[in-house]
């Protein structure tokens, strides 16, 4: 890979909003362009704050996004740019491969300031919340200059939680009236968010959903014990290899319950304040280095496996698979068994 | 691993506050595999031209129910074309007079469409434009 930056990424750099613009193209469909285009702007990357903005489809992520961007182009966390860029990912349709991308409709009070950037995502068949690239495309509006990245995952309903290795800071996204206490206790989206919001809070059962959050982490943390942080979820390696002792100096950020009406643009605020605090709380605990950490270790895992399934599958003749499939589609052989064939077909991979 | 998706922006310029239409045609290109990006009603060119930038759409769509057309379609075109997004496909829904089609297509339109037309006429047009595109 050349160390000379191409005409598109120095374009970038300058502020270039289309250069931006078709750099995030290249990088979303994974071509040459795009790859170079990662190589030459990562040393420029981790200076950006990144936020997730995860929930239920409808609870208000988008409109909550609008007024939170708004509000922190105006009265930037970090004071180093108060440029902010928002990335919203809706699904993938796994029938036609297309997608109808609508979050915009909900962020129209962010068009005509040239300090915001937004970019709708396709899932793209990834199911985790967000696409096989977001994480790339958040490293090219890092490395231009945007201090703040906001980042909506797909409605997520329990298990999304890929977001989580990726934001600095999660906030959960809830509304009225979508569920009983013992929604509040299963395992899941909940246990990701670092900011609780009960969205629709002017919702009579408002009030309802704000005990049930409430008490759900009283019962975590109440009693002084240690909910197991986020970070277990996510870290593989330490530097010596040993991960038994990552935790040692863990310190406890116990998550709050805030109250928004996005759509009158109340609580927003609030929300801001626990904003500010978690960021505060991860710089003062090196949280911060040891999430960007595992965003890289997580990103560099997913790349290898890609990377030695695609190099698998190159070496594999169409018809040798056929063979094992067709030896499994009559139960002569188990799956396991049919994994170990395929690997030992070529094993000098 | 490569994937070049088609990647449209349905957009609804001016006031008026039907978007049936845009919406049927949305949902018709999601199920033609594109991507759509929708961004609702009362956008002015320069919200359209914006959002056209960010996404860096291949093709807009504009639906225009209100007669504004004349006025507003060659606005989102300049400004497209001043955002150095010239070669992004425009095409045009809605009821357009007659005598108003060949200017607009003078003015940039790629395809005017009316009521009734085929959905699936406008897929494999935007299809084909690609593909002579690239």
């Amino acid at each position: 890979m050349s160390k000379a930056k191409s005409n598109l990424v120095e374009e970038l750099l300058k502020g270039n909003r289309l250069a931006l613009a078709r750099t995030l193209t290249q990088v979303e469909n994974s071509t040459p362009e795009g790859i170079s285009a990662l190589e030459q702007l990562f040393p420029l990357t981790g200076n950006a704050y990144l936020i997730g903005i995860t929930g239920s489809p409808g609870s208000g992520k988008s409109t909550l996004v609008n007024c939170l961007a708004n509000h922190l182009n105006r009265h930037p966390i970090s004071n180093k740019s108060n440029k902010i860029a928002i990335i919203a990912v809706d699904p993938t349709s796994p029938y036609t491969g297309g997608a109808m991308l609508g979050d915009r409709i909900r962020m129209r009070d962010l068009a005509g300031n040239p300090d915001i950037f937004i970019r709708s995502m396709a899932s793209r068949g990834a199911v985790g919340g967000l696409a096989h690239t977001t994480a790339a495309a958040c490293q090219v509006l890092d490395a231009a200059g945007y201090g703040t990245i906001i980042i909506e995952t797909v409605g997520a309903g329990q298990s999304e939680v890929e977001i989580a290795g990726l934001a600095h800071t999660v906030v959960v996204v809830e509304s009225p009236g979508m569920g009983d206490e013992i929604q509040a206790i299963k395992a899941g989206i909940l246990e990701i968010a670092d900011i609780l919001v009960v969205n629709k809070g002017d919702h009579p059962e408002a009030q309802k959903t704000v005990n049930a959050l409430r008490s759900m982490l009283e019962m975590a943390h109440g009693n002084g014990m240690r909910l197991p942080s986020r970070e277990h979820l996510f870290e593989r390696y330490t530097a010596s290899g040993d991960t038994s002792e990552a935790h040692s100096n863990e310190h406890l950020w116990l998550p709050q319950v805030v109250t928004t009406v996005a759509t009158e643009n109340l609580g927003v605020q609030d929300l801001v304040v626990q904003l500010k605090k978690h960021n505060l709380f991860l710089h003062e605990t090196q949280l911060w280095e040891k999430r960007a950490k595992n965003t890289i270790q997580m990103e560099l895992e997913i790349l290898l496996r890609n990377a030695l399934a695609q190099k698998w599958a190159n070496s594999m003749p169409p018809a040798f698979i056929a063979e094992v499939l067709e030896d499994l589609y009559t139960r002569k052989i188990g799956p396991h068994t049919a994994i170990e064939k395929l690997l030992a077909y070529n094993s000098s991979l | 691993m490569a994937e070049k998706k088609i990647r449209v922006l349905i957009a609804k310029p001016g006031l008026d506050g039907h978007d049936r239409g845009a919406k049927v045609i949305a949902r018709a290109l999601r199920d033609a595999g594109m991507e759509v990006i929708y961004t609702g009603l009362r956008q002015t060119p320069d919200m359209i031209a914006e959002a056209a930038l960010h996404e860096d759409v291949d093709a807009v769509g504009l639906s225009i129910l209100s007669g504004a057309h004349n006025a507003l379609v060659p606005q989102v075109i300049e400004k497209l074309r001043k955002n150095g997004q010239g070669e992004v496909m425009v095409f045009l829904g809605g009821i357009i007079p007659e005598q108003d089609i060949q200017p607009l297509l003078d003015a940039g339109v790629k395809a005017i469409y009316g009521p009734g037309t085929n959905t699936q006429v406008v897929c494999e047009d935007i299809k084909t434009a690609m593909a002579e595109r690239s």
